[in-house]
């Protein structure tokens, strides 16, 4: 007979208000196999948990259950006071009747909230009647990381790995680190200019011995799970080779063609052998082989000339590495929304509308214009700018729904910037709300409207439009409650945030979830946001969602906390909820390998002994399965258990409903 | 190819051109637009208030009897034509507000009628390619603006027949004609619409604001899609010009005036003298007529 103890936990009143817990424990008592209950007003608190440990051992309780909340929330809580007190710490179950009984029931009188927490904690008793002691699962860990996307995020979560003493390869798939800060001019909220906040960790990141740099480069491949994936990297031609590039500059000096800078997002043209920027890192130029004649049909060749240590090799190919990591940190990133999409506002037609991005490359002092605000149809300073907020940003029917955070901010700070280069320049701005959350952040939006002049007008644009050289911007101010109609001399538009092109295929290489913008999803938006639901793949960054500089920073460091860790034993531990096949059934339909869906179900031969295979099976890769018990469904032959909510638990909780 | 036809209300009375010129432009196309046995008026607005069911009774109406003279309907007036799109849109949808209108008008109509602007038979059924062989008299060297609107293009996931910001479909159709469309600021602006009952001062405004953008941008006559908005533009136009300086004034017809023009038409049959502006002495200068 088992000796299995019950605790009701009151949670304060959260339980309590419609549920009577002591009712609910006496009437456990009474069932077969219980040995002692109680209840009692936070079990998770520490006279909780110690008095859960001390009943385990007075009565030998051989099983327990704490009715409470949610077992997302404190199972592991209860789990390890179990194992403390010398049980298998998976003989200790969890009856929700908090997020799924009490919260949702309003009625005073406790009736119905004491009779289902009743039900549902009997339900639990008979599933833990046919529970089996499980053991972790232990793991070896290989200690290197790899970190996709050099972006500020990236750069800074390879940095602090490197730094804890591991290995870090980097992989970026442009031609240099930075990502988009290296396109920023200055930055808010302290106006430091972005290169020289940028370009030493860059260095930096290059130097460490630790960190593997591969630029040009993309994950092709993924395979295996937590402390032991195995990663593809396809590694672009540069045509030039990387070892022994000086960084001389001769080649892009002397190439002759010319085409459109991506890196300048249409306002300037660069070579067909270029680095992205003059600081880029590694400093090692690349050939554009679409736009080169000499790849293309062998003309030309005048690179290749003037190399002094003849590094260019119009031969090259895209190599295929393999490398072996135990974690994987992925911090790629954001783009701009295509502006073309918003008609009315003129982008792509109009040349003096521009995005907040092409605003920050005009004031760049390395931009195409050394820094001096100069509209890109004539090179004339404009006198005045019209900046439209919210483009695409909290517009769900043409854009997207979410705010993307940090155009209020730059959009004042593109405001100061033009005031300190054009001082009788007048700006205005076009906003919906201000949102300038955080340090410093409003009273640099209060500068910019009292000190640097803005004009913010609280409206939509309706239309934007060409007149005699002017952009003319119709719009609503809704604080006069009149239309206004500026003619401007450029427009600037702040663009909605969005995830990269190639987000989804990425993320489905990896395992990991996105949201309905492509946006990764942290595993838990609060308490573990820099994790993946996939064990061993970590976020940093935009990747995730809108955010600045600080804030991806603060996560690559946070995520290379959490690399380190995991890193920081040989093996590691992990929870035995998988699912296991039944090799005397498994007639080998593959049904549960297509359903998984984290491919850990792999296929295996039986052998006879001269070698000749005699049978197939399904067998689960502890590793990498998750538990989510979707095999279990998929089996015809009921082949697949899941340990921890095997058939024969699952069925004695509902039999005893 | 025979089209079944809802003229509407403005078009029997008020703007008897639209309707004639249309008429006889698609028969000398190929095609016919045959008027609905039986219809009634659409309402002519769609209501705002997602329970005022008994506003679209009326359109209802007009799209069973439409359903059981063809899968297809077409329409002038863009006011019409947006309210039976709409509510067309509403009775295929939601199942439940199907029920209950159609339980009121005593029909079993599911929306299967698909609803079309005579600008998108020209364009998706017969063809700018087939209506610009069929063009006898180019209207070559006018420079001409396409007024849209707001009722032919907005709200867009309803209508969809053209791109709400960047539309081409008339301007397609005007070079199709020998014309030469330009692109004016206000093309898809709204011209006062309503406020002609109480507000002159607005409408005056707007479609002012119409006319001197269209001019401004090189026009030199206007075609509209909708019998308000003509009505407004016309209307206005003795206001703004002395208002305006500068502004000597525009002519606006409706494009299916333009339509029959260009294909030959006897100038009597296209009711020019019915428009308040007068387009003859630009037709004259243009060696058209
Ligand atoms: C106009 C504008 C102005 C701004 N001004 C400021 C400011 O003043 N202050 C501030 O705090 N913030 C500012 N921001 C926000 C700031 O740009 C971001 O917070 C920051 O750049 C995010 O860095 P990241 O590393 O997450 O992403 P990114 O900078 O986008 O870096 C991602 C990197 O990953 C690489 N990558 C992408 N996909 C792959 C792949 N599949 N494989 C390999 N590599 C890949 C990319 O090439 C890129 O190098 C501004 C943003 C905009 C749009
Ligand atoms: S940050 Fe400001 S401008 Fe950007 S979307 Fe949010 S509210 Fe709009
Ligand atoms: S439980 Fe889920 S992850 Fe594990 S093998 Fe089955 S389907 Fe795959």
């Amino acid at each position: 007979m088992p000796r299995i103890g019950v605790f009701v936990c009151q949670c304060g009143n959260n339980i309590a208000a419609t549920v009577d817990t002591k009712k609910v424990a006496e009437e456990m008592k009474k069932l077969p196999g219980v040995v002692y209950t109680c209840d009692y007003k936070f079990m998770c608190s520490s006279p909780g948990q110690d008095m859960l440990r001390q009943a385990i051992k007075e009565n030998k309780l051989d099983g327990l259950i704490v009715s409470a909340c949610s077992p997302h929330m404190h199972e592991k809580t209860f789990r390890k006071a179990a194992e403390a007190a010398g049980l298998n710490p998976y003989q200790c179950e969890i009856t929700n009747i908090r997020e799924q009984c009490s919260w949702v029931h309003h009625d005073t009188t406790k009736a119905v909230g004491t009779v289902k927490s009743i039900d549902l904690t009997r339900m639990t008793i008979e599933r833990l009647k046919k529970n089996r002691p499980l053991k972790k699962i232990k793991i070896p860990v290989k200690k290197r990381a790899l970190v996709i996307g050099g972006g500020i995020a990236g750069i800074q979560a390879a940095l602090d790995i490197a730094d804890g003493g591991r290995e870090v390869i980097l992989v970026e798939k442009e031609p240099s680190i930075g990502g988009n800060m290296a396109r920023l001019s200055e930055t808010f909220p302290t106006m430091d200019c972005s290169q020289c906040i940028l370009t030493p960790k860059m260095v930096e990141a290059e130097l460490n011995e630790n960190i593997t740099l591969l630029t040009y480069s993309e994950v092709e491949k993924v395979d295996g799970y937590i402390g032991n994936f195995t990663v593809q990297i396809k590694r672009k031609s540069k045509f030039v080779d990387e070892e022994r590039c000086t960084g001389c500059g001769e080649c892009i000096e002397k190439c002759p063609f010319k085409t459109e800078s991506a890196f300048e997002l249409g306002l300037a043209k660069r070579k067909v052998i270029y680095t992205p920027f003059p600081q880029s890192v590694p400093n090692v130029p690349v050939i554009d082989a679409p736009n080169c004649p000499k790849i293309q049909k062998d003309k030309c060749g005048a690179c290749a000339i003037v190399c002094g240590p003849k590094c260019i090799d119009f031969k090259m190919e895209d190599k295929i590495v393999t490398e072996e990591v135990g974690a994987i940190v992925v911090a790629t990133g954001y783009q701009l929304m295509p502006n073309e999409r918003f008609g009315e506002y003129g982008y792509g037609r109009i040349k003096d509308v521009i995005s907040g991005m092409q605003f920050e490359r005009l004031a760049s002092s390395s931009g195409p214009t050394g820094g001096e605000i100069r509209r890109p149809s004539d090179g004339k300073v404009p006198q005045n700018v019209v900046f439209i907020q919210c483009v695409g940003s909290r517009d769900e029917k043409k854009g997207v729904s979410y705010c993307s955070k940090v155009c209020c901010m730059y959009t004042a700070k593109h405001t100061m910037l033009y005031k300190h280069k054009v001082h009788d320049g007048q700006s205005y701005v076009f906003y919906m709300d201000i949102r300038s959350g955080g340090k410093r952040y409003e009273e640099f939006v209060r500068k910019a409207i009292e000190h640097d002049d803005a004009m913010y007008l609280r409206g939509r644009v309706s239309r934007v439009y060409e007149k005699d050289g002017k952009v003319i911007v119709q719009g609503a101010d809704t604080l006069s409650g009149s239309q206004v109609e500026i003619e401007a001399d450029m427009v600037v538009l702040a663009t909605a945030i969005v995830s990269r092109e190639g987000a989804d295929t990425l993320a489905q290489k990896l395992g990991i979830g996105y949201d309905k913008y492509k946006f990764y999803n942290e595993y838990h938006p609060k308490l573990r946001p820099v994790e993946t639901v996939t064990a061993g793949i970590f976020l940093a960054g935009t990747c995730m969602g809108p955010m600045d500089i600080p804030e991806s920073v603060a996560q690559g460091s946070a995520a290379a906390s959490k690399v380190l860790a995991l890193f920081s034993a040989d093996e590691m531990a992990r929870e035995p909820i998988t699912a296991g096949v039944n090799k005397t059934t498994c007639n080998a339909c593959w049904d549960c390998v297509t359903a998984c869906p984290y491919s850990a179900i792999e296929r295996e031969s039986v052998k006879d002994r001269q070698g000749n295979i005699v049978k197939w099976l399904a067998r689960v890769n502890e590793g990498v399965c998750q538990g989510c018990g979707v095999c279990v469904a998929a089996c015809r032959s009921k082949s697949v258990d899941l340990r921890g909510y095997t058939d024969e638990q699952v069925f004695a909780a509902i039999n005893s409903f | 190819m025979k089209i079944p036809y809802y003229p509407g209300c403005t078009l029997n009375t008020f703007a008897k051109s639209f309707d004639e010129s249309a008429r006889d432009a698609a028969s000398a196309i190929g095609f016919e637009m045959a008027e609905l046995k039986q219809w009634n008026c659409c309402g002519a607005t769609f209501p705002l208030t997602p329970d005022n069911l008994i506003a679209l009774s009326a359109p209802a109406k007009v799209l069973s009897n439409a359903g059981k003279e063809g899968d297809t309907l077409t329409t002038l007036c863009s006011v019409c034509y947006n309210v039976l799109k709409r509510t067309n849109k509403v009775l295929r949808d939601n199942r439940e507000k199907r029920a209950t209108i159609n339980g009121f008008i005593e029909e079993e109509y599911d929306g299967s009628v698909n609803v079309l602007h005579f600008l998108e038979v020209l364009r998706d059924k017969v063809g700018f390619d087939k209506v610009k062989a069929a063009v006898k008299r180019p209207l070559a060297g006018i420079k001409t603006g396409a007024y849209y609107g707001c009722m032919l293009l907005r709200p867009f996931e309803d209508m969809g027949i053209d791109n709400a910001e960047r539309p081409t479909v008339f301007e397609n159709l005007l070079k199709a004609l020998g014309a030469e469309p330009v692109e004016f600021p206000n093309r898809i602006e709204c011209c006062g619409a309503h406020l002609a009952m109480n507000n002159e001062e607005v409408v005056t405004k707007l479609s002012g604001n119409v006319m001197t953008s269209a001019v401004g941008s090189g026009a030199e006559l206007i075609v509209t899609s909708c019998p308000l908005c003509q009505y407004n533009l016309e209307k206005s136009q003795d206001k703004v010009v002395s208002s305006t300086p500068g502004y000597t004034g525009v002519p606006v017809i409706y494009f299916t005036q333009a339509l029959g023009l260009a294909l030959g038409q006897p100038i009597e049959s296209l009711g020019f003298e019915k428009n308040v502006t007068d387009v003859m002495p630009l037709l004259k200068k243009k060696g058209i007529v």
